[in-house]
């Protein structure tokens, strides 16, 4: 059973979203900053009249910020719990089919990745990590605080 | 046949809610036929409509209960308490096979034999038919006589967000047809495009809103039950039923007033017997009223019962070790009424089934706040308890100001802001205790908050520059203000609320977000979360007597509104009981002199600071005064500052009206006695009674108690007019015709017992026009 994979790229690593899961990918003109918010939320936008909560997926993976959120645009709209969030990204380009169903990630990705990643999957483009969206809109640092 | 279901089950349900209401009213008054009409058609539907499904054990009992309401409505049966019992728990049935049909599940066959027999009760059975005429369409009951259709509510927030984005598109379209410039040929169509879409967006806004009456008629019953259970008797009346709310904010007060009734019940209204021995009637009264006041719902659930016993929860809060007996000692009445909300306390001796299960008034208050309401109560011993809850009217769109801070654009709720103020007049003082600064405002100190440096944002432009801060005082829902620091102040906004999402809302600064015209997204603050989290006291809440006493210093430095007389003279007004300023025409003020009155936009108020005789200038400066009650105008030819006053004020003799004379910057300024302006101005809001003065010795009478009769806010009748009131000399036994009250005087300073007043026993005098006044009045 083929299952359509959005390959993004978050900090220069390949990584794969299911595509039924993927509202849209657009460029963020704007991002208005939320004071006191995880470190991971790079602020709201708006998709049309519904407010967009932006995750700077660096940051959520507790990775080192490179260039900053503000030089990345590129953001992959999901819908989660009923609310909307757009996910920047480096990049986002191709939707390729896989080869077989997700399996065990088979080694240790590395920190970060650990955590958000849900398994492996190969496909046309190669293996990549299934991102676990509800970790990723959590943020790995939040969650290893509330553990 | 599912959508024939459907509606059958959704309108047999809408059915029953507008009922609950109807029965205990007619029970109540079980000659009300209207009433009783209303069940029967209920009844009569349900059987009529039974007969396109298959529902044999709804169309036995919703026939066998017709039968028994139409001996009711034929005269041969009386609506006994057992017959309304029996009423009421087929309609209770009804309501659980309806849920069943719902879910899908197939009827049981369950017993309605008993429910049967207690209906037909000790009346021979039926033999006559019922005689209603066949096939009459089913009535709804005759509170919902509009046309309605049922809508899923989904479909009402598609259309709404729908409408949100047309605006968005036509405000883009606008800026676009602008830098377009000049002709372009699209301005008619444009405009009419935008008041047609303004049109619409008022229409789908009004389909969120409901009548609260829907949820107020389901109390009525829930307190027939309760009372029932309890051994106890309670009316209940319900006000303003047609106020109207949006339907998500009637399903999220729902339990909190159900809870509050609940405790009204069980713990407010005492049992019959302990009523009568307190001299109330036995049964108890349990008011629930609504009332709008722009965009905020007040509604208020008032009992006549034992009121709360605030030594008693005090009590428990020691024995708790919730608070020390040090703490309780300090505590004002209304400081231990609110230990109601501390988790785990109850005055209630025991857990009833009713109230007393764990949930306390502290989630309560919690449940209400959390969507923007308050709760406040006030309890009289004795006399009962009020419960004032008070919420916003939508849960989307919120009347805002949005301001700036730090280079950032934020929402701020206006029904929070209380004035807007700012440094640039120079009138503000702050004080610096430790780090905090504080604003005295209207005598008050209050605690500022920089909102940038709340949100850790850095000071754009504004700099150290302090002389041109923005603050806005904030009200808090309990009475605690602060003043929040701003760099900018936009505009005023009614804003469309959206959810934020979860990971937002974590950090409990914003209510919601919204988005101005261009789309940009704008955070909307939740000021109570940041002025309690950057240390706003919620203690502060009553200023407790022995703060005021403590604070002789803060009291001392009152703050006074300085203006010039219409006499010329220099006067000081307590800037606490001044309202407003403004200029009006000569021409509003009525009947100068004494008894004068101002018209000021839709009040007529009285007017003082005129004389009789003076001539009135064109224009006068008007203060409105206000108690909180009432209004009362000062007339001044203009205000000159406002000061502070600081030093000693020392009274005048013969000069009601005023509190004495003190210097401010030097100079003398007389203090106006606001105490006596409302006492004196108080009685003439109301129409102004008559006084004869006549008799024998009638020349003492006109130029000796004549000012004391005008000064209580009579009117000298004319020779031979009837009157209200009269004074008559001890010696002249009668001639009081035409006076509905005489008041007797006497010429001897000696107290006899059953003589009138002595003549100049001034406080007497007074006392007694006022008490005439009043009871007149009564």
């Amino acid at each position: 059973m083929s299952v359509m994979m959005l390959v993004v790229v978050i900090a220069g690593r390949r990584t794969g979203l299911p595509a039924p899961a993927v509202n849209s990918v657009i460029d963020l003109a704007s991002i208005t900053p939320v004071p006191r918010a995880a470190p991971h939320v790079a602020g709201l936008a708006a998709l049309r009249s519904r407010p967009l909560t932006v995750i700077d997926c660096r940051a959520a993976l507790g990775l080192e910020p490179e260039g900053g959120a503000a030089a990345r645009r590129r953001a992959v709209v999901v819908e989660h719990e009923g609310h909307l969030y757009g996910l920047l990204v480096d990049a986002a380009d191709a939707i390729v089919a896989s080869r077989a169903e997700a399996g065990p990630i088979g080694a240790d990705p590395g920190p970060g990745w650990r955590e958000v990643a849900s398994g492996r999957i190969e496909t046309e483009a190669g293996a990549l990590l299934v991102l676990d969206l509800a970790v990723l809109i959590q943020g790995v640092g939040a969650r290893a605080a509330a553990a | 046949m599912d959508d024939l279901l459907t509606e059958f089950v959704a309108e047999t349900r809408e059915m029953l809610g507008a009922l609950a209401s109807e029965v205990v009213a007619w029970e109540a008054d079980p000659a009300d036929r209207a009433r009783l009409d209303t069940i029967f058609r209920f009844v009569h539907t349900v059987k009529g409509n039974c007969g396109f499904f298959d529902f044999p054990r709804l169309a036995a009992l919703s026939h066998a209960a017709e039968d028994a309401l139409a001996d009711v409505r034929a005269g041969q049966r009386s609506a006994d308490r057992r017959l309304v019992d029996a009423v009421l728990a087929v309609l209770d049935r009804i309501g659980a096979m309806i849920e069943e049909i719902e879910r899908g599940a197939s009827l049981d066959d369950g017993n309605d034999e008993p429910l049967i027999a207690a209906l037909k009760g000790e009346a021979e059975p039926a033999d006559a038919p019922a005689s209603m005429p066949a096939g009459s369409t089913p009535v709804s009951p005759a509170t919902a006589e509009q046309r309605t259709i049922r809508l899923p509510v989904e479909l009402i927030d598609q259309v709404m967000s729908g409408v949100s984005e047309m605006v968005l598109a036509r405000n883009d379209l606008a800026r676009r047809m602008q830098a377009m410039g000049g002709d372009c040929g699209l301005e008619a169509p444009f405009s009419r495009l935008s008041a047609l879409l303004s049109e619409v967006r008022d229409a789908i806004t009004r389909t969120r809103m409901r009548r609260i009456d829907g949820l107020f008629a389901t109390f009525p019953r829930l307190v027939r039950d309760l009372s029932a259970d309890l051994g106890k008797q309670v009316f209940v009346e319900l006000e303003n039923g047609e106020v109207e709310l949006d339907r998500e904010m009637i399903e999220l007060i729902r339990d909190p007033l159900v809870h509050i009734i609940r405790n009204a019940v069980d713990h407010g209204i005492e049992s019959p017997a302990e009523r009568r021995a307190a001299g109330k009637r036995e049964a108890g009264l349990l008011t629930v009223s609504a009332r709008q006041t722009g965009n905020t719902i007040h509604i208020g659930i008032m009992d006549d019962g034992r009121g709360i016993d605030a030594d008693r929860l005090a009590a428990k809060a020691l024995a708790a070790g919730i608070r020390t007996g040090e703490q309780i000692a300090a505590m004002s009445r209304e400081e231990k009424i609110e230990l109601v909300y501390e988790p785990g306390l109850s005055t209630a001796e025991s857990v009833t089934a009713i109230s007393g299960r764990g949930v306390g008034m502290d989630v309560v208050r919690a449940n209400i706040e959390k969507f923007g309401g308050s709760l406040e109560i006030e309890s009289l011993p004795g006399e009962g308890t009020r419960f004032q809850i008070r919420v916003p009217l939508t849960l989307s769109i919120l009347p805002s100001v949005t301001v700036e801070a730090g280079g950032q654009t934020f929402g701020v709720p206006r029904s929070y802001v209380e004035e807007i103020v700012s440094t640039a007049g120079g009138n503000l003082e702050f004080d610096e205790v430790g780090d905090r600064r504080f604003l005295t405002f209207r005598g008050r100190r209050l605690p500022c908050i920089s909102l940038g440096e709340t949100f850790g944002l850095a000071d754009v432009g504004a700099g150290e520059d302090e002389d041109a801060s923005l603050f806005m005082i904030l009200r808090l829902g309990w009475g605690d203000f602060y003043a929040l620091a701003v760099d900018r102040i936009f505009d005023h906004h009614e804003l469309v609320i959206k959810p934020l999402s979860p990971g937002i809302m974590q950090c409990g600064l914003f209510v919601g977000c919204t988005q101005l015209d261009d789309g940009t997204p704008v955070l909307v603050l939740d000021v109570a979360a940041i002025g309690y989290g950057a240390g706003i006291p919620r203690e502060l809440r009553r200023p407790g007597i022995a703060a005021v006493a403590a604070t002789p210093a803060e009291r001392e430095a009152l703050r006074v509104v300085l203006l010039h007389g219409l006499d010329g003279e220099r006067r000081a007004i307590a800037m606490s009981a001044v309202e407003q300023v403004e200029r009006v025409a000569s021409a509003a003020v009525r009947h100068p002199g004494p008894g004068a009155r101002i018209v000021l936009g839709e009040e007529i108020l009285p007017l003082a600071g005129v004389s009789g005789t003076g001539d009135l200038p064109e224009w006068l400066t008007v203060l409105r005064l206000g108690d909180g009650q009432r209004r009362v105008a000062y007339a001044a030819r203009e205000v000159l500052e406002i000061a502070s006053l600081t030093g000693a004020v020392s009274p005048v003799e013969g000069r009601p009206g005023l509190a004495g004379v003190t210097l401010i910057d030097g100079e003398p300024a007389e203090l106006v006695d606001c105490h006596a302006l409302f006492a004196r101005h108080a009685n003439a809001a109301a129409p102004a009674l008559s006084c004869r003065l006549a008799g024998e010795a009638d020349g003492w009478m006109r130029s000796f108690l004549g000012p004391i009769v005008e000064a209580a806010g009579y009117r000298i009748a004319a020779e031979g007019e009837p009157a209200d009131i009269a004074f008559i000399e001890d010696e002249d036994g009668g001639a009081a015709a035409g006076i509905r009250k005489a008041i007797r005087l006497s010429d001897r300073p000696e107290d006899v017992p059953g003589a009138g007043i002595y003549r100049y026993d001034r406080a007497a005098l007074m006392a007694a026009l006022l008490r005439a006044g009043q009871e007149l009045a009564a």
